[in-house]
């Protein structure tokens, strides 16, 4: 079993009750697991959230994770995706300093260059949101450091599979224990 | 229209529930009063506590999940140590809490705590109801997940108001619930894969754990382990599943266990875990024999595969199911020298040995010894945490019976409630409480529960004036003994004496026969208060 650690993104479909979102990250922190980012939302189904968790780790403790985490009466499908295999995006808002007008030109062209827009405005300021992939975010936000951050809200990974493949498909980890969703 | 007491009421009735153990207070008073006039039978504890472990004690012996009910607040949080307890030996339980009126929830009222937050890492699932409609829904659900898979507690937190809610009742004859689907038969290719590894092994080992008692499986190891040729070890939850002196039985494994299970253990070519989870105290280093020897790890619950060790072929699903799977294919290994090199080792381990010449009290070993030559065929012998629960482990001989302790989390005072619940449940069933004089004093108040019901267990105290294996680990790794010593313990014939109850005393080996005769020969509960060299050490 490898031990490197490596960024697993878990996608996680959940019945939409009270207190799951909880559940699931108790998980976490009763193992000594470190999450790295999470985001929950409803999905095509109201009843139905989907959780995106971001988390370093190797091999072994994700199978680990996984396991227990289809223990969980609410949890309907887990599936690991990988950066290859999908496609992931987070929006960033970064509030930059920027009273002068000068400022405000090499911010927006700064802007431009990552297709990432100005949502909002004041005499000192300029709001700039960025949706990408973590590395998109970290190089703008590491020229905006410069100019003088003021405030940073990220959404989290969110992450879908690539191609015809879906969390609803039958898991193929699942299988080599004929776990299915045949977990407790 | 019923109240959602009175659905309660009925929905536990239909899930066949003939016994509550319980302890009443303001927030459950509705589902009490519907309880008073339905066909279920009740206890009224001491502390909440022992309404988890009586639930215990029942649940293990009939198969079928235990029902406690207290009320919110400090009824709640003292249940939680009972529902943990039996969450870490997979029992399966439904405990059923008051709570304050749902309009009211989070405002820190009277008695109010948020019980399903704070049982969540100990139980399966918990329900909040907040509407009584939904109660014979949640009570089919909660009884579902409680006695199938990977068994164990469920909790229901009841507020008062919903309780008194008017509805219609609508009962559903089954329950369908999207992310719960349990694994039965294991994987026929892993199966054939534990067929094929079991031909090729000369040294096979079985290594069964509570598991099989929990999915019934007792006589189909037997079969696999004697038509197989393979040899058993158990693990502290698995004493009991072939008797003491079966010839495949070759013991308890574990850092508590006896010598030869770990010879055993460390020389084996296959080691089959079955319904256990490799947890520390029965195999200290999982990931050491993973390395060394192929094993197969039969387990119902998936994330227990690779938890502790990671095996050469996992089986997911019902170990019964899965050893008739095997038995199915007529596995077989060629085991005689294995078998040879055993057996007469084991037959050594178990010959009476003579007592230790202790100068202080009884030998716990002659006392275990001399106690199982009184036990039925079937008894039920509940034993505590601590000296008593390892000396009872290594030297009480069983048959056919039962061994109940808290073999997970270790809960002191389990034993007494544990055999009350037993009791409830077979009233006829012989039933012994092992004790030392700490884990007693953290149940003794359920003697009141046993005078109440009448009920015919005897209790053997081992005395020793200290908490014993605390005392023991104080000599040998830390500076010495300290705030160990049981000062003021009342004589326990004479708090026997006050409840009623008849009592001996054993204070040397001479004295052990009589007091055991003595014992068992009268009709009743009994106390029986042996005294224990406070040095003793379960190394000795």
């Amino acid at each position: 079993m490898k031990n490197e650690q490596n960024a697993y993104i878990l996608s996680i479909l959940v019945e939409n009750t009270p207190g799951v979102l909880s559940q699931v990250a108790r998980l976490f922190s009763r193992k000594g697991y470190n999450i790295d980012s999470i985001a929950s939302g409803t999905t095509e189904d109201p009843l139905v959230t989907r959780i995106t968790i971001v988390i370093a780790g190797d091999e072994g403790m994700i199978t680990h994770i996984t396991a227990q985490l289809r223990k969980l009466l609410p949890v309907i499908s887990v599936k690991v995706l990988s950066t290859a295999n999908s496609v992931q995006r987070e929006l960033v808002l970064v509030k930059v300093r920027a009273e002068t007008r000068e400022k405000k030109d090499e911010i927006i062209q700064t802007a431009n260059v990552f297709r990432a827009s100005v949502v909002d405005m004041s005499r000192e300021t300029l709001t700039i949101a960025i949706i990408g992939d973590e590395g998109k975010a970290a190089a703008l936000l590491d020229l905006l450091r410069d100019l003088g951050i003021l405030e940073v809200v990220r959404t989290g990974t969110i992450a879908i599979e690539r191609g015809r493949n879906t969390i609803y498909d039958n898991n193929k980890e699942k299988g080599e224990f004929n776990y299915g969703k045949n977990v407790l | 229209m019923l109240s959602g007491a009175q659905v309660l009421m009925e929905s536990l009735q239909r899930e066949h529930v003939t016994h509550i153990f319980g302890y009443a207070g303001a927030t459950i008073c509705p589902a009490v009063d519907a309880l008073a006039a339905a066909d279920i039978g009740y206890t009224l504890v001491r502390t909440e506590q022992n309404a988890g472990h009586m639930a215990s004690g029942y649940a293990r012996i009939t198969g079928k999940p235990g029902v406690c009910m207290v009320t919110s607040g400090p009824g709640a949080t003292n249940l939680i140590t009972g529902i943990a307890t039996a969450y870490m030996d997979s029992i399966p339980m439904v405990a059923i809490t008051g709570q304050v009126q749902s309009y009211l929830l989070g405002r820190d009222i009277f008695q109010e705590v948020d019980i399903t937050g704070a049982v969540a890492p100990f139980t399966k699932h918990s329900y909040l109801v907040k509407d009584a409609g939904n109660i014979p829904q949640i009570v089919k659900e909660a009884f579902l997940i409680a006695s199938t898979g990977r068994q164990g507690p469920v909790l229901i937190d009841l507020p008062i108001d919903i309780q008194k809610q008017m509805v219609e009742p609508h009962y559903p004859d089954s329950v369908e619930i999207r992310g719960y689907k349990p694994s039965v038969k294991g994987n026929e290719l892993q199966v054939r894969r534990v067929i094929q590894a079991i031909s090729a092994a000369h040294r096979p080992l079985l290594c069964a754990g509570g598991g099989l008692f929990s999915a019934g499986g007792q006589a189909d190891l037997e079969e696999l382990a004697v038509t197989a040729g393979i040899p058993v070890v158990t693990t502290m939850m698995g004493l009991g599943l072939l008797p003491t002196d079966h010839p495949m039985n070759m013991g308890m494994i574990g850092a508590f266990g006896t010598p030869l299970a770990n010879v055993a253990l460390d020389t084996t070519d296959l080691l089959i875990i079955a319904g256990a989870r490799a947890a520390d105290r029965a195999i200290s280093a999982p990931r050491e024999i993973a390395r060394r020897t192929k094993t197969v790890h039969i387990d119902v619950d998936p994330a227990e595969i690779g938890k502790n060790m990671f095996p050469t072929v996992p089986v997911v699903g019902n170990v019964k199911v899965i050893l008739n799977q095997l038995l199915a294919r007529h596995p077989k290994a060629d085991t005689t020298d294995w078998l040879a090199e055993l057996q007469p080792r084991r037959r050594k381990e178990l010959q009476n040995t003579p007592p230790h010449p202790r100068t202080v009290g009884v030998d716990p070993a002659a006392l275990m010894r001399g106690l199982g030559g009184w036990l039925d065929e079937n008894a039920c012998v509940c034993v505590d945490v601590g000296q008593n629960q390892i000396w009872a482990a290594r030297y009480l001989p069983l048959r056919r019976g039962r061994f109940l302790t808290s073999g997970g989390l270790g809960t002191m005072g389990y034993s007494l409630p544990a055999a009350l619940g037993v009791k409830v449940a077979q009233p006829e069933r012989q039933t012994v409480v092992v004790c030392g004089d700490g884990s007693f004093q953290m149940s003794m108040n359920e003697l009141a529960t046993l005078c109440a019901m009448g009920a015919d267990v005897k209790i053997v105290i081992l005395e020793n004036g200290v908490l014993g294996l605390v005392n023991q680990i104080q000599h040998s790794s830390y500076s010495g003994p300290f705030g160990v010593a049981l000062t003021g313990s009342p004589d326990f014939s004479a708090v026997a004496a006050a409840y009623g109850i008849s009592c001996g005393t054993a204070s040397s080996n001479d004295e052990l026969d009589k007091a055991l005769d003595q014992m068992f020969g009268s009709p009743g509960p009994y106390l029986l208060t042996c005294t224990v060299d406070p040095d003793a050490s379960t190394n000795d």
